[in-house]
């Protein structure tokens, strides 16, 4: 009897597991897929985008001399259209030097204190947007690739234990809403898979484009959780991690959400 | 500077309704929010969007607090001669910018 009972409380439990189980990779879809018609149409149509502005502020800045090395991104790489495909696909990634992940803002920023000798450009400011979203417009289509090696791991591991683990005063993860209760309603809005295949991003609730990170803290504040200043190495964990876990899905930068 | 995106065809047949959109960069700060301090942020506004085809006025729009940051108009005429269609928005703080389109007609 009392090991009938244990048997059924075993069942119960891993019941309970399975339901937080990983989103099957033939199921996840974009973000894309949960929003209305008239959203969908302003991503669709490059000319109804307004990230597609900024996307265009990017495309000067890539060309402009910046710090005392008067270089701009184009002395070194050319012409982005074909030296940055597939470059956003890729991050955050690797950085020897650091032996951490960056993201693909942070690497702007590398580049400008250490080529440029450029003072960084503040996390959320126009330009440094800007120039994430001329960067990952050039692999729109193309599929995330997240190294999976070794190195990597650690931080992999890091970010999926900041998606499972109950934080706030609401104490919930980030799991119970997008892996357990996706395509649910949340206060009458769709609760996405959280997959962030199109940053940086217009919302239409901030009225101007925002990155990962940024979405990360509204999260957070949903959760009534503590959010981390921007930058930090939580963040980065958490965007690699939720890259990863987009692996494959293609890159939709500069996406529009509601 | 502000930018701006123009959406119309480079050609058209004679009498054709064609669709221009347009989309300009612009924070539109309604002037009723408060900053970070509680003081209200002044307004800053486009008020205004002309739309000239070979210098004659085809199309005008007054734009308020409510609209959206980035307005995107978009609105249709006839086409009825080759020539260039410009745009002039201007708004708050002497805000004034202006874009120009060409459209051959046959």
């Amino acid at each position: 009897m009392i090991a009938a009972a244990a048997l059924f409380l075993i069942a119960l439990l891993g019941a309970g597991a399975a339901s937080a189980a990983e989103i099957p990779l033939a199921e996840r879809k974009s973000g894309y897929e949960f929003m209305g018609r008239e959203t969908r149409a302003m991503q669709d149509d490059d000319t109804a985008n307004p990230a597609m502005l900024s996307v265009l502020d990017g495309e000067t800045l890539w060309q402009r001399k910046d710090g005392s090395a008067a270089k701009s991104c184009a002395d070194c790489h050319g012409d982005a259209r074909t030296s940055m495909k597939g470059v956003a696909a890729r991050y955050p990634a690797f950085d020897a030097a650091r032996r951490r992940p960056v993201d693909l803002e942070e690497r702007v920023n590398i580049c400008r204190a250490e080529k440029q000798q450029a003072t960084p450009l503040a996390f959320e400011s126009k330009e440094l947007l800007a120039l994430a979203a001329y960067v990952g417009r050039q692999s729109r289509g193309m599929p995330i690739d997240i190294a999976d090696d070794a190195r990597m791991r650690p931080f992999l591991q890091a970010g999926r234990d900041m998606f499972t683990k109950r934080q706030g005063q609401l104490n919930l993860s980030c799991a119970q809403c997008h892996d357990d209760n996706w395509g649910q309603k949340l206060a009458g809005a769709p609760i996405p898979q959280g997959h962030p295949t199109g940053y940086p991003l217009y919302r239409l609730e901030w009225q101007t484009l925002g990155s990962l990170q940024r979405r990360l803290r509204n999260c957070l504040f949903g959760m009534r959780a503590v959010s981390y200043p921007y930058g930090a190495p939580e963040y980065v964990n958490l965007e690699l991690y939720l890259m990863w876990r987009a692996r494959r899905m293609p890159i939709e930068t500069p996406a529009v959400r509601p | 500077m502000a930018r701006a995106l123009i959406n119309a065809p480079a050609k058209a047949k004679h009498g054709e309704a064609i669709e221009i959109k347009t989309m300009i960069s612009h924070t539109m700060e309604t002037g009723f929010r408060p900053d970070s301090t509680g003081r209200p942020i002044p307004r800053d506004i486009i008020t205004e969007l002309v739309c000239r085809y070979n210098g004659e006025e085809i199309f005008r729009a007054e734009l308020f607090p409510a609209i959206a940051a980035n307005p995107f108009l978009t609105f249709f005429t006839v086409a009825t001669e080759s020539g260039t269609l410009s745009f002039e928005w201007t708004g708050d703080n002497g805000f004034s910018a202006t874009e120009s389109v060409n459209i051959t007609v046959e």
